[in-house]
């Protein structure tokens, strides 16, 4: 039998661990990958809030002259046909995208842990209209279900908000529910009821806590649909208007015309959508992986 | 202090006769909670057609003892650290991982506590007999179905060529039980591992089972380890028992001489803990006997205590128990046990 | 299995039902209808002649009396006149139908050729190099928008070719079509392959924690018959349920992808249709696609009760 570094293999597996800064690069170092992904969402929402000190261009201002410049020089990632600056927009793009996505998400969580939580702890008509119309919704794809409610309340932002956030509640109402429907027959829910709580302060206080934890992963993962769905809604045509500079619009306006000449113009603002989408895909699945032991090795 | 490993090995073996032969294994898990020596150098034999008992509560070790017989240890987190598993005259643990593999389901096979979860729900239990057969002894699809029907009936399964198409569910966890035993013993294997065999059925049932596993010992000469931790099933069917507590052997004995006379406070413990019935004792007037259970609980394999692991929870335990761990040595003819006060232990009400 | 199956589509009927009378809702929500568009383009409104056209596409009716027609109509096999061409609306979605067939059949073959045999792999070596490699790979395959996927592939494609592969709606012969198609196929097909892959690969590793897993090593079963025989058998059942929540997820890539590459398909269509606020079209192809959805389900979970003798066989 070979020797084993009993030490290092201790150490491999997680014990030595002594306090909460060390607790903290023990997650990182356990999940690498979640670590990464938090980082980059970082990055965004940094861009996002500093964008104004982060670059000096204005994203609306056009300037013939500029027009297609190549990346490099006083346009760090070139410039579009108008001669708008591409890293001000793209710049300026995250804080559309991540406001966008964002309000959908939290929205679109209100909403589903509403109904979800209703739907799954009250039962009665309530919950037998509620699951039809979940299985209804579910049926539609997201894309197709946010075409049509931005089509039918009209582009303007916060439209857009509200269009990609009636599109995520289905599903998020679903796994509420579900989770409540679940948690309801447990025995601490029953012990409060002896004791006298009242319904909702049990719903409250007992069973919503116990839902966050496949909330915060639910919530992630519609997160990054959120992202996507918008840039398809923008790339479509119906999705935030000008002059809001977005990503998605961004290349429909490039695609056709300047696949040939300006690959810049295509790259970019796809690479930014792709990015903020990983980022948010690494740190849901960490965050899962942490908060069900059963994934774990 | 660690006890001295040369006073825990078995008796020196009798020249032949020995199917088995483990010698100071020792197991260990590499966890978040430190290093777990989850089998702490035991060390026993087992003879042709013996059936051998290994009892003790959960977490005393004596699943991942047979699991590292088969070396089927999950790696990571475990891993067999020392020690030797002599199956005739092969030592397993120095095998390479295909010729385990020749070995496992051929000449060492193993049953396991839940016949339900342990069979595979989409294939039938023809094919799941078969496979061994296949594998092991080259058999055809169509000779190995023929021994898997007659391994049914052989096990005491009714209409057997009709089960043999059927899957798992459709089958009782009797049933199911019995199918798993004959998909063990297919290949005629000289040692049969039981992990709990009849501890997820109804007692009707574990006595059914326990009869198969008899009935085929007497008849394939198979030798049984049976890991248990229900004293009832060892007083019916074990010839030897071995007592674990905390990753090491406590106690070692024939079965009635372990009863009659138990030379380990744990296995005393173990004992009264049976329940029994008035009629059972012999007596004509019920006397009011509570359950006596052992108090406290089996500590955490990481955070063993310095002295006899049961020190803690034991009614005789001394200052010299606390402080050095009792010696494993022959208290009379063919029992051993690890105690500072075998004597003091008394002895069962005559039976 | 006969109760099932009535009890099923008694239940799809209700669905379909119901999608029909939310979308109908959903479209009617905002003030102003096609002829606002017409009329904006013009840069001026007669009322008059706006009212004329309203009563000849018949938005002056009540809304439940403009949805009985419609759904009366479908039942019939009519679905009403699109606003914008004044044509049979069955006329201008039928034709558009072939291509996005062929395209979604090529996109699911991709991605399940693609999507298993990689999951399945990325399970049975976890944690390994391999592993952590290919989960990075499919977590950027979701990651990516597949509209811009399309425009990687075909930016890459006038770069080394110099020529953009455009779909022709006479090809000229069967094979290449399918070759013209492939490509916006593998942009569509990459991020469900992703999907398929993540799936697999967490059913397989679900399976191989099973206890019957540990039953066939104990058999002296080789891992690879472990893996394959017993591990994979098992995690399939679940993966053909995947397939089934492919379909909405493919409808999604099928708009944009078809935008992309200039495909004269059902799912551009309805871009085009809400755009220009045709309701009988956008009607009537939600409605296509809730179809598509609600019935590829139901097969799927004929499926996996014909596959899963646990249920096939109650005993």
């Amino acid at each position: 039998m070979a020797a084993l570094d009993h030490a290092a293999e201790l150490n491999k597996a997680g014990a030595n661990i002594t306090g909460a800064g060390s607790a903290a690069l023990h997650l990182i170092r356990r999940y690498p990958l979640g670590a990464v992904g938090a980082l980059i969402i970082l990055i965004f929402v940094g861009l996002a809030l500093f964008a104004g000190v982060i670059t000096s261009f204005d994203p609306l201002t056009t300037n013939s002259r500029a027009a297609l410049a190549r990346p490099g020089g006083a346009h760090l990632l070139g410039a579009d046909f108008m001669g708008r600056d591409m890293f001000a927009r793209i710049v300026y793009g995250a804080r559309i995208s991540l406001m966008v996505s964002i309000g959908a998400t939290v929205l679109g969580c209100l909403g589903g842990v509403l109904i979800g939580l209703l739907s799954g702890f009250y039962g009665g008509w309530f919950d037998l209209i509620a699951q039809r119309l979940i299985d209804i919704l579910q049926a539609l794809p997201l894309l197709v279900m946010a075409l049509v409610m931005a089509a039918a309340l009209g582009p303007s932002l916060p439209n857009t908000i509200i269009a990609i956030s009636i599109a995520l509640i289905p599903n998020i109402a679903r796994v509420i529910r579900s989770n409540t429907l679940s948690l309801r027959e447990l025995p601490f829910v029953e012990a409060a009821r002896a004791v006298g709580m009242s319904e909702i302060r049990i719903a409250i206080t007992q069973v919503l806590p116990n839902t966050l934890a496949p909330l915060i992963v639910l919530a992630t993962a519609q997160l990054g649909s959120a992202i996507l769905v918008e840039s398809s809604l923008a790339f479509l045509g119906l999705g935030v208007p000008e002059p809001h500079p977005s990503w998605g619009r961004m290349l429909s306006e490039s695609a056709a015309d300047y696949v040939r000449t300006a690959p810049w113009l295509v790259i970019f603002p796809g690479l930014a959508i792709s990015a903020v989408v990983f980022g948010t895909n690494l740190l849901g699945d960490a965050i899962r992986d942490i908060l069900d032991p059963r994934q774990g090795s | 202090m660690a006890p001295d490993s040369a006073a825990t090995r078995a008796p020196a073996p009798s020249a032949n006769g020995h199917v088995l032969e483990v010698e100071n294994l020792q197991t260990c898990f590499f966890t978040r909670a430190g290093l777990v020596k989850a089998v702490d150098g035991v060390s026993f034999c087992l003879s042709r057609g013996e059936t051998l008992a290994i009892v003790g509560e959960s977490g005393c070790g004596k699943s991942v003892t047979s699991l590292s017989l088969m070396r089927l240890v999950a790696d990571p987190p475990g891993r067999i650290v020392g020690g030797s598993v002599r199956l005739g005259e092969t030592d397993l643990l120095r095998l390479d991982e295909e010729a385990m593999r020749a070995v496992r389901g051929n000449r060492i096979a193993m049953i396991f506590q839940e016949p339900m979860t342990s069979l595979n729900p989409v294939m039938t239990i023809g094919r799941q007999i078969s496979e061994s057969l296949i594998l092991h002894q080259r058999l055809s699809r169509a000779a190995a179905l023929e021994r898997a029907i007659a391994m049914l009936s052989l096990v005491g399964i009714p209409e057997p060529a009709q089960r043999v198409k059927e899957y798992p569910h459709q089958l009782s966890g009797g049933m199911r039980q019995r199918a798993m035993i004959a998909m063990a013993l297919a290949c005629n294997p000289e040692v049969l591992i039981a992990d709990e065999p009849t501890s997820a059925l109804d007692v009707t049932i574990q006595a059914q089972i326990l009869e198969v596993i008899a009935k085929l010992r007497r008849e394939l000469g198979t030798a049984v380890i049976l890991i248990t931790h229900d004293l009832g099933v060892v007083a019916e069917t074990a010839d030897r028992v071995i007592v674990m507590y905390a990753g090491r052997k406590v106690e070692e004995a024939a079965t009635l001489d372990l009863f009659v006379r138990p030379m380990h406070p744990y296995t005393r413990g173990l004992i009264n803990s049976i329940p029994r019935l008035a009629l059972m004792r012999g007596e004509r007037q019920a006397a009011a006997v509570s359950l006596q259970e052992i108090p406290g609980m089996v500590p955490a394999l990481s955070n063993l205590p310095v002295g006899c692991a049961f020190a803690p929870r034991c009614a005789l335990a001394s200052d010299t128990c606390r402080a050095q761990y009792p010696p494993y040595e022959e208290k009379q003819p063919g029992q051993w046990a690890a105690c500072w006060h075998s004597d003091q232990i008394e002895r069962s009400a005559h039976d | 299995m006969g109760a099932y199956f009535v009890r099923r589509s008694l239940l799809m009927l209700l669905t379909l039902f119901g999608i029909s009378v939310v979308i109908f809702v959903m479209l009617r929500l905002v003030p102003g209808n096609v002829t606002d568009i017409i009329f904006d383009s013009a840069g001026f409104v007669n009322e008059k002649q706006k009212q004329g056209i309203e009563r000849e596409l018949g938005l002056d009716k009540p809304i439940v009396t403009q949805y009985v027609n419609w759904i009366g109509g479908l039942a019939k096999g009519d679905l009403g006149y699109a606003y914008v061409s004044e044509k049979p609306a069955i006329d201008e979605i039928l034709p558009r139908i072939p291509v996005t067939v062929k395209l979604a059949t090529l996109s699911l073959v991709f991605s399940v050729l693609l999507g298993v045999p990689l999951g399945v792999i990325s399970a049975v070596r976890q944690n390994t190099a391999l592993d952590y490699a290919l989960r990075v790979v499919s977590l950027s395959g979701l990651s990516l928008p597949s509209f811009w996927l399309g425009l990687l592939i075909l930016m890459g494609f006038v770069h080394w070719t110099g020529w953009i592969p455009i779909y022709k709606s006479t090809p000229d012969d069967f094979w290449q079509e399918i070759a013209l198609l492939s490509i916006p196929a593998a942009a569509v097909g990459f991020r469900s392959s992703a999907l398929i892959m993540r799936l697999t690969r967490s059913s397989m590793l679900e399976v191989l924690r099973q206890d019957y897993i540990r039953t066939a090593r104990a058999k002296g079963v080789s891992e690879t018959g472990v893996n394959y025989e017993h591990g994979l058998r098992n995690a399939m059942l679940p993966v053909v349920t995947i397939v089934g929540v492919e379909a909405a997820f493919l409808i999604g890539g099928l708009i944009v992808t078809e935008t992309v590459f200039n495909i004269p398909g059902v799912a551009r269509f309805l871009v085009e249709a809400i755009r220009w606020r045709d309701y009988p079209i956008v009607q009537n192809l939600v409605m296509l696609i809730a179809v598509v959805v609600v019935v590829v389900n139901f097969v799927v979970d004929l499926t996996y009760v014909a596959l899963d003798p646990r249920i096939k066989y109650e005993s």
